[in-house]
């Protein structure tokens, strides 16, 4: 495969912030494991986190690969001892849970940009990223009915549960726009043929994720303009919210404690 | 001791089961995608049911032991994700087996899993075709929690995927 050096380093940012969304994702919906408002719904998260956690040692282990490093130990650097500054996640994943609206939508939003950027890397000609997203597309599904369906029943539920969605919409609209920010390079990932525009996975969940919300009752006219508080954040992925250094710390506390322990 | 046949390595493998589903083998479950040998040393190529299930790496771990006990040498277990496994290559013994456990056979989608298939499931009980999901997701990644109308009985699927 003839890349330069630039293409290289492009293409590793790109599998590095799907990962680490992933991975950060996962570890919030790992949180609400014992507090969920209901058994079966403490289950369903749980069984996404460790989706997600899952999905993300996958493409760990292709960055992994693709740099000539040892993709069954590799990832364990990456996710423990890695300083939170050089993690490439979205601020939409970093944030806290909040309340139960705020957590399902979230996790909404982001299964449908999954979905549909899955849809597209299926086509990637590095086959290794083309081969995984196949596969995690269709674990996907069950992320997606899953939480549609709870925003159709939250907005369309009591006047405290559309309340508490449409309040959870507001917060959290405008940190999607990140999501749809190209990684520094991204022209050159999409060149290659290995990944796909963020502009053109944008027009697709915006065609999926719009309809659902007004179906559900939510109030989106307003929203569509807002942008990210630009004053204090760009739409790179090496800025983050304060929160995802006390997510790291916390994640990797025991790692670093015994570096050279094995499990 | 004597060269490990392709068939007694099958036989090994078929008697490893998968600790969340433990009457069904890896070899029914369609996991093992391939196994090669060159004197004693095997390459068991598989592939996961789920990325994130945490019976893979335990399964891994058994399939080495028991080659080895049975006098392989070096034994490399590959995971594969390309193609992507669907529920489609479990053995029809492996399916009659699911359901005698009490967890709902997977339908077959000839990978046109869409969203109104996942809502299927016949009741492994009494037959029944009127059962009602009440959660995609249950106690492993791989099982939805339903409820039959019919008998009444509460139970779970093997998801299509």
């Amino acid at each position: 495969m003839d890349m330069d050096q630039a293409e290289k380093q492009a293409f590793e940012r790109y599998l590095l912030a799907m990962a680490d969304d992933e991975l950060i994702l996962g570890h919030r919906n790992s949180e609400w494991c014992g507090h969920a408002p209901l058994l079966e719904e403490d289950i369903a998260f749980a069984n996404i986190a460790l989706d997600e956690i899952g999905h993300a040692s996958t493409w760990y282990a292709i960055l992994s690969e693709f740099t000539g490093k040892d993709p069954e130990t590799h990832p364990d650097r990456l996710v423990y001892f890695r300083d939170a500054s050089d993690f490439h996640s979205a601020r939409l994943v970093e944030l806290p849970n909040g309340d139960w609206a705020f957590s399902m939508l979230r996790q909404y939003l982001f299964d449908a940009y999954e979905m549909v950027k899955l849809r597209e890397l299926e086509r990637s000609r590095y086959l290794p990223l083309a081969g995984a997203a196949a596969k995690i597309r269709k674990e996907e599904l069950y992320h997606y009915r899953h939480t549609s369906a709870w925003i159709k029943r939250l907005g369309l539920g009591t006047e405290e549960s559309h309340r508490r969605l449409q309040n959870a919409l507001a917060a959290l609209w405008p940190y999607t726009r990140q999501l749809f920010t190209p990684v520094a390079g991204e022209d050159l990932v999409v060149s290659s043929g290995f990944g796909s525009p963020s502009e053109v996975v944008e027009i697709a969940w915006r065609e999926q994720v719009v309809p659902l919300l007004e179906e559900s009752g939510l109030q989106l006219g307003h929203l569509s303009n807002l942008v990210p508080d630009v004053s204090r954040y760009d739409g790179s992925r090496d800025q983050h919210t304060p929160h995802l250094k006390v997510l790291v710390t916390e994640l990797q506390s025991v790692a670093r404690l015994e570096p050279d322990s094995s499990w | 001791m004597e060269t490990l046949s392709s068939e007694k390595i099958w036989q090994i493998l078929n008697e490893v089961k998968d600790p969340e589903i433990p009457v069904v083998s890896v070899v029914e479950m369609g996991l093992i995608r391939a196994v090669g040998k060159e004197g004693n040393n095997v390459i068991v190529t598989m592939t996961p049911t789920f990325i994130g299930c945490p019976a893979l790496n335990v399964m891994q771990s058994e399939i080495e032991e028991r080659l080895r006990q049975a006098g392989a040498e070096n034994v490399t277990v590959r995971t594969v994700l390309s193609p992507a496994w669907t529920t489609d290559w479990m053995t029809a013994q492996a399916r009659e087996k699911l359901k005698n456990f009490g967890l709902a056979p997977p339908p077959r989608h000839e990978g046109q899993l869409d969203l109104a298939l996942l809502e299927s499931a016949a009741c492994p009980y009494c037959g029944s075709e009127d059962t009602t999901l009440k959660n995609s997701f249950g106690p492993t990644l791989c099982r939805a929690i339903y409820v039959c109308n019919s008998c009444r009985q509460p139970f779970e699927q093997f998801k299509p995927i």
